[in-house]
């Protein structure tokens, strides 16, 4: 027998012992367990009350374009400005500031309008809306207070057309009346609504802060309202910088009151790419804000430069705010545990990255010391 | 054409409903077929999912009758029907056409409608896509077709009930699996057949129908075993209008703040100028 037939032989009692090994195990356990029989990509995903339906998720995720969001920030801004616009000459005698923060509620109302449409699935319907008035549906009276504010930003910016070309008259006079009274009436929701819009939803991160969304939203758009006035030139206007003040702080408190939650919804706020979105936002529009402007008010000699970058760093935050929330809905239905209330296990309902971890510590280590050169540079030089 | 078409009776104002008994279920997706034949709707593609042998995965745009192969670990030897071993299961799942829906509060231009029968339908002729229904269905039903543009969703067959016909689903299934009638029938039937599965010693059947919630109940009853979570149902499904009232609460003080604040603002800055303070 040649050495080649001997080792063939050697062969094929190997896997014919193998085969009776196998057949073995069958008799014994009732199943095959050795390596090779196991398929690959087992164990195979199943249907349990621990892992729901083969962990497919049940919600719908929100099916909006990168319009939304964005619409967000600019109808937070222009219902802020409206509200701005139409008390400031009236009440502190800022009459270019006022006429200007008009305009821009008015460009604003304008420019929300046709995000919305824009992102309408078939946007020549867009007057649908308006078919209907129904006090349960945030986004019907979403419709109804931007059709209404941007009906009185108009009539405000139409006075002041008046103004400019023909001088005051009686009519603009009445016109900016009936502008600045509705300005602050559908001003005040337009500002906030679309938090309420968010929480009136089955998203679980968006509902489960149905008390505060509004109001955060709300800061967020009278931060970057006020922001965008500063950065047109009103940088040493002290009533903006109070505003200023009060937005950051309320939303440095909203940051705390979200950081101290512990609940399994708001994970996506902390967590993942929406936690990386929410969490710079959340700093960006509270307490690097917050430091800057009461800098400015104790060092009046590089206030102005505090003051703009404060409204920098407010528009970007308030910006990042807007769309790390639309994202963190995404991933909130995503989230198969949470709609079938399916507890989760430790290292999914709190995993590190949304605790502390090296990359994190990096992260707010490296945002500080941005922070702190930015300021350093600025109160160095003159500006 | 005589004004009745079908075999039985269907009411106008009085609601109708399925009844799916996961039991008799063959997993043979001809509901999934007659739905998509009946209403036109286009094939899913060819996507393998691995999950036993459910390759449509879930409701959606152009998907308005699943069914779902639901799976559990098998033990070898036993598995099948036996009621000690829940192994293997097909239950066909569908628009749960709420009491109180999510969906249609939330519609924005009344495309969605509470029909004659009871269901909820959405008119394509009026939806212009804005897609708050999506985000609004606890169940994740309604989905928008991002090449249409507009939102779609199971009709109940309204367009077959207007002339006495059940739907296509329910006339396609071959074990009386999907039942359609009454509603009132259909919760007896349910009943029915729990007590008399329940006596054959299946403990674990249950019928699904959250009349606990704010939904109030649904017009799709699904007679299932074990667990709802294994079958991708809520336990708790909730209509998000129970948010509204935190919500504008919320957007109510923070509006009086920015009106207050921007006042205050304002009138102390002005004073501030008159005192010679310029910060």
């Amino acid at each position: 027998m040649s050495e080649t037939q001997m080792l063939i032989e050697q062969l094929v009692d190997q896997r014919e012992e193998h085969l009776l090994e196998i057949r073995r195990e069958a008799e014994l356990t009732g199943q095959v367990k050795s390596p090779g029989v196991r398929p690959e990509g087992s164990p195979f995903p199943i249907a349990s009350p621990q892992t729901g339906y083969y962990q497919q998720p049940l919600l719908k995720e929100p099916q909006w374009t990168q319009l939304i969001p964005f619409y967000f920030f600019v109808g937070g801004a222009a219902g802020s400005l409206g509200v701005i616009g139409s008390l400031a000459d009236v009440l502190g005698d800022e009459k270019r500031l006022a006429e200007q923060a008009r305009w821009l509620a008015f460009g604003g109302s304008v420019l929300s309008g046709a995000l919305l449409v824009t992102d309408l699935g078939r946007s020549s319907r867009f007057l649908n809306m308006l078919r209907v008035f129904k006090p349960q549906s945030t986004m019907s009276m979403g419709s109804w207070i931007l059709s209404g504010f941007s009906v009185f930003a108009s009539i405000s910016s139409a006075a002041d057309a008046m103004d400019a070309l023909w001088g005051a008259n009686l009519l603009s006079h009445l016109l900016r009346g009936m502008g600045r009274f509705g300005s602050v009436i559908f001003g005040m929701p337009f500002h906030n609504y679309t938090g309420v819009l968010l929480a009136t939803t089955a998203m679980p991160v968006w509902n489960a802060r149905a008390n505060s969304l509004p109001g955060h939203f709300g800061m967020s758009g009278l931060q970057s309202g006020v922001s965008i006035l500063e950065l047109m030139g009103h940088e040493d206007n002290r009533a903006l910088n109070l505003l200023g003040v009060l937005s950051a702080s309320m939303e440095t408190w909203e940051k705390i009151d979200i950081s101290k939650s512990n609940a399994r919804a708001l994970l996506p706020l902390k967590h993942g790419g929406s936690g990386v979105l929410v969490s710079t936002g959340a700093w960006l529009s509270g307490p690097v804000p917050l430091l800057f402007r009461i800098g400015s008010v104790f060092l009046p000699e590089r206030s102005v430069a505090l003051r703009r970058l404060a409204a920098c760093a407010g528009i970007v935050g308030s910006l990042f705010t807007r769309y790390g929330w639309v994202q963190a809905g995404k991933s909130s239905a995503r989230d198969w545990r949470l709609a079938l209330e399916i507890e989760a296990p430790k290292e999914v309902a709190m995993p590190t990255t949304a605790k502390r971890s090296t990359g994190r510590v990096i992260a707010k280590a490296a945002g500080a010391i941005c922070v702190l050169a930015t300021a350093f540079f600025v109160l160095r030089r003159k500006f | 054409m005589s004004e009745k078409m079908g075999n039985f009776e269907v009411q106008p104002g009085k609601k109708t409903a399925f009844f799916t008994d996961s039991t008799t279920c063959i997993g043979c997706k001809a509901c999934e077929v007659a739905c998509k034949e009946w209403n036109g709707l286009e094939a899913d593609g060819y996507n393998f999912s691995g999950f036993s042998y459910d390759n449509t995965v879930g409701l959606g745009a152009s998907t308005w009758r699943h069914v779902k192969f639901v799976e559990d670990t098998p033990i070898p030897g036993l598995g099948g029907n036996s009621p000690d071993h829940n192994s293997w299961e097909f239950s066909s799942d569908v628009c749960k056409h709420c009491e109180v829906a999510g969906c249609l509060e939330a519609c924005p231009t009344g495309a969605l409608v509470r029909t004659e029968f009871g269901g909820v339908f959405l008119q394509p002729d009026i939806c212009n896509g804005c897609a708050y229904c999506v985000i609004s269905c606890p169940f994740g039903v309604v989905q928008k077709n991002e090449e249409d543009g507009r939102a779609f969703k199971c009709t109940f067959c309204t367009d077959r009930q207007k002339v006495g016909l059940e739907p296509a689903c329910a006339k396609a299934c071959p074990t009386q699996s999907i039942q359609f009638g009454v509603l009132e029938t259909m919760e007896e039937k349910a009943a029915d057949r729990l007590a008399v599965l329940q006596d054959r010693g299946m403990a674990d059947a249950q019928i699904y129908n959250p009349t606990h919630t704010s939904v109030k109940g649904i017009h799709a009853l699904f007679l299932i075993r074990g667990e709802p979570e294994t079958y991708n149902l809520p336990p708790n499904p909730e209509v998000p209008t129970i948010y509204l009232r935190d919500g504008w609460k919320s957007a109510a003080r923070d509006g009086f703040l920015l009106l207050a604040g921007v006042a205050a603002a304002f009138m102390a800055a002005r004073s501030g100028r008159k005192d010679g303070i310029h910060v």
